[in-house]
């Protein structure tokens, strides 16, 4: 009964907070373009028209066309799958491998830690955009490599999150009560450990998926994402940009759903720590 | 200070060696023969040995590793594996565009955002609050590239008063400047939107301590309060956390330079990776990772400078 009515308190803080419930909106719209784009899509995305060349945005064509005439709404409507796919799916990763890192580092101490912590450290003296473009390049282009380069820049940011609460909890009463009726060491980091970090890291990876997304984009933007012919928000982009002058629809209206998805995130992201975090409660 | 100065640096060295290593071993297993890239498709074997073995590829990956790091130390890149010209060069040429660009940028956002971040906190909850949020949150989502080409669409191609591409003569100021408008404003923009929130939560952070409620209970007026207690501590924050987004601004200023064809180490990067230029990627790695730990190390030497208390930590 009491963990209902906490749970109502913190539904009615959320109903109340508009800016999370606005970002929660964009959220939920976006990840069903994504889900559903193969059957919401107007136009196969794939399918070029030589006729309609760099048509404006006109009925058939709501966003326009783009140089091979395939149409931009529903190449959108793809690359959005793709973004969320990818970005979903490596915060997923990066929160299980870092967080896990970042725990067993904080609760080991000692060698373990010193040496996780600073490579993970030094991991993050590299500008993300620098990394992601380095592991690409070895790993060549595709998804899954993408996933693979994201996720590796999720890490040390989950390791972080993962390993001061750590650090603190480990000297608490309740742990070595644990410890004492003899819990094993992955008892004590599951069941004592991980619920009370649990809330933190999961509005973090709110956060983050954001910035997932706007990594995958990036890469794409740059050249070493998922390769054509499949349509990526940030490839359109920078394939519209060479038209920017005579058809500019193509990188504004791809990039506009870049923006929309990252700042959904990141208002719904941003109104949960504002809901999560205790100080707040007492101003 | 002296004693942390040094313990700060000494910090500093190894993560540059372990940042060199790492980009060494990524660079060695990247896919293609650096020898093979630079001939080309229809080389013979005996030449691609005999340019192996100019190049010192024959050697074993521990001589190589340490031939870089000597070559380091001496400021020598090496030479680009496409052109064998010497990066060092190259890198000396675009450095400053990347400079210019990323000073212009922390510049703008500091002068922008720190204001607005101490209004929004002072002024908590109410509607300017509430819109300046709105417009740093969505600053933030901004992807870089994004911003610079709706202001390149903007202000070089639908009103046509900056140029839109290239980084302008570096001697001559005025043209240098006109083609750092907008990169610079690109960047600006971002950093100011960064540097918004961070003031903001720095300053009610600031809010909530001992000696704010004191000034307060001893009778100083809200304008002292803020001026001579909260402002100083606060502000001591937002300086140190500037270089917490040196990785921010130095990634973002790859975007830019990419978006406005600019001159500058993350055109230079990209132009390496698309031409295989394992060399010169390397070298640009290098430096991209060593300007962020300078640039870290900086800011931690200054906030020990301010704040005694971080130097006996």
């Amino acid at each position: 009964m009491k963990k209902n009515g906490k749970h109502r308190k913190i539904l009615t803080t959320f109903l109340k907070n508009r800016t999370s419930l606005i970002g929660a909106c964009i959220s939920v719209a976006m990840i069903f373009i994504a889900i559903f784009a193969p059957w919401i899509s107007p136009i196969d995305p794939l399918k070029q028209n030589v006729y309609y060349r760099l048509t404006p945005p006109e009925r058939g064509h709501l966003l326009g066309t783009d140089e091979y005439g395939r149409d931009v709404l529903s190449r959108i409507f793809t690359g959005t799958r793709i973004s969320f796919f990818v970005g979903i799916v490596s915060v997923i990763l990066g929160m299980v491998i870092g967080t896990g890192m970042g725990m067993l580092a904080g609760y080991a101490g000692g060698k373990v830690e010193t040496a996780l912590m600073r490579t993970l450290d030094i991991m993050m003296a590299f500008p993300d955009e620098v990394f992601g473009v380095m592991v690409m390049i070895v790993l060549g282009t595709g998804v899954e490599n993408v996933i693979i380069a994201i996720t590796v820049l999720m890490i040390p940011r989950f390791a972080r999150m993962g390993h001061a609460p750590t650090l603190a909890l480990k000297e608490q009463d309740y742990i070595a009560a644990a410890k004492s009726i003899g819990a094993s060491d992955s008892r004590v980091l599951m069941r004592h450990v991980l619920p009370n970090i649990f809330g933190d890291i999961l509005v973090m990876s709110t956060l983050w998926l954001g910035t997932a997304i706007r990594l995958e984009a990036s890469l794409s933007f740059l050249g070493v994402g998922v390769p054509p012919p499949t349509p990526t928000l940030g490839s359109m982009v920078r394939a519209g940009v060479d038209f920017m002058g005579v058809a500019p629809w193509v990188s504004v209206f791809a990039g506009l759903a870049i923006l929309v998805s990252i700042f959904g995130f990141n208002l719904l992201g941003d109104g949960l720590r504002d809901i999560t975090d205790p100080k707040l409660y007492a101003r | 200070m002296i004693a942390y100065t040094i313990r700060r640096i000494l910090i500093a060295v190894p993560t540059l060696i372990i940042v060199l290593t790492i980009t060494f071993i990524l660079v060695r297993i990247a896919p293609g023969d650096p020898a093979e890239v630079r001939l080309g498709d229809y080389a013979t074997k005996e030449s691609v040995e005999a340019l192996r073995k100019e190049m010192g590829l024959d050697k074993s990956m521990w001589a190589q590793y340490l031939e870089t790091l000597k070559g380091l130390l001496h400021g020598d890149f090496g030479r680009s594996m496409i052109n064998g010209r010497p990066i060092s060069e190259e890198i000396k040429r675009s450095l400053p565009y990347t400079v210019q660009l990323t000073l212009m940028g922390i510049i703008f956002g500091a002068i922008f955002g720190i204001p607005t971040g101490v209004y929004t906190a002072l002024k908590r909850n109410t509607l300017s609050d509430y819109i300046g949020r709105t417009l740093s949150l969505g600053g933030l989502s901004f992807p870089t590239f994004y911003l610079g080409i709706l202001l390149m669409f903007a202000f070089s191609i639908k009103i046509p008063i900056f140029p839109v591409v290239g980084g302008g003569d570096i001697h001559n100021l005025a043209d240098n400047l006109h083609h750092l408008a907008l990169p610079g404003l690109t960047l600006g923009l971002i950093m100011t939107a960064y540097v918004t929130r961070m003031a903001r939560s720095s300053v009610l952070n600031t809010l909530n301590e001992d000696y704010v409620r004191t000034a307060r209970a001893k009778g100083l007026t809200e304008r002292k309060v803020i001026y001579k207690h909260l402002l100083r501590n606060s502000l001591l924050a937002i300086t140190a956390l500037i270089g917490v987004y040196a990785i921010v601004l130095i990634g973002g200023s790859v975007m830019v330079e990419i978006v406005f064809s600019r001159p500058g180490l993350g055109k230079m990067m990209i132009g390496a990776l698309k031409q295989r230029d394992y060399t010169t990627l390397q070298a640009v790695m290098i430096i991209f990772a060593s300007l962020v730990v300078l640039i870290n190390l900086i800011t931690d030497l200054t906030y020990g400078l301010i704040d005694p208390r971080v130097r006996y930590k």
